[in-house]
């Protein structure tokens, strides 16, 4: 477990601090570690990135997607090409996600998240917790 | 299975996921502790269910102009060739050594949310 780790830490410490020439491409396989490993966290690790090179928050988060979007596609064939993927089990998801995501882009204009950042982060230290020690 | 459970955690993932504070993280969390899915299998169904959400936003996003995508086009490319190369190392891996990694990124994650001195959002800065 020690590899893909250290792979992930040193694509988002170490390369962003080297090549600030390609920051777009190191941005972009960052993601795509995470999104390919994990399945998820690929927005996580672009927002802060595409704020350090200099886009404005709004436009870092609406971008990040952008850039997630095709990543998840590209996961998800080889995902489905490893027998890994559950369309069926994603599917009763979706409905209520999407109202889920009408909501939080309504709470992301009226109020600030700040209290709702840390009881998240919180959560999710104890959640990680419970997974390693499983 | 318990319909109100699973509406109540897509609602939630869909809120966190959209607000980028990752939402994945509550499907997977909830997937695995929970309902006893294996990482692999749980990191697939977030993946899927992440598609039409993201669509969603992104049209919307697109509309407003907030998406750079001079910035984004290379990122994709670049994003695309590792992406296709761990997942592929994802799905060969043990799932014991992926979910142990999965909680270490989770943790870290966790940290670096809790302590990012800005504490912002995309609205507060604007």
């Amino acid at each position: 477990m020690v590899l893909p780790l250290c792979l992930v830490l040193y694509g988002v410490i170490f390369l962003r601090g080297f090549f600030k020439k390609h920051f777009t491409a190191i941005t972009g396989m960052t993601v795509g570690i995470c999104n390919g490993l994990f399945g998820s966290g690929g927005g996580m690790t672009a927002v802060p990135m595409l704020e350090k090179g200099g886009m404005e928050p709004k436009k870092a988060h609406a971008t990040s997607i952008a850039i997630t979007l095709p990543l998840s596609v590209i996961s998800g064939m080889f995902y489905f090409g490893g027998g890994n993927l559950r369309l069926i089990e994603a599917i009763k998801f979706i409905p209520l996600g999407l109202a889920g995501a009408a909501v939080g882009s309504i709470f992301m204009k009226k109020l600030s998240n700040k209290l709702l950042k840390r009881v998240f982060s919180a959560l999710m230290i104890i959640a990680g917790i419970r997974i390693f020690m499983k | 299975m318990d319909w109100y459970i699973i509406c109540t955690v897509a609602f939630l993932t869909g809120i966190f996921a959209s607000m980028g504070l990752g939402g994945g993280m509550v499907l997977i969390v909830y997937l695995t502790v929970i309902e006893g899915s294996s990482q692999i299998t749980a990191q697939g169904i977030n993946l899927m269910f992440f598609v039409p959400i993201a669509m969603m936003s992104l049209i919307l996003h697109t509309r407003n102009g907030l998406v750079e995508w001079k910035e984004a086009v290379p990122a994709i490319i670049w994003g695309a060739a590792s992406a296709a190369l761990f997942s592929i190392l994802a799905n060969k891996m043990d799932q014991d050594i992926l979910s142990k990694a999965f909680a270490v990124f989770l943790i870290i994650a966790g940290i670096k949310e809790l302590f990012s001195s800005k504490g912002k959002t995309a609205d507060d800065k604007q």
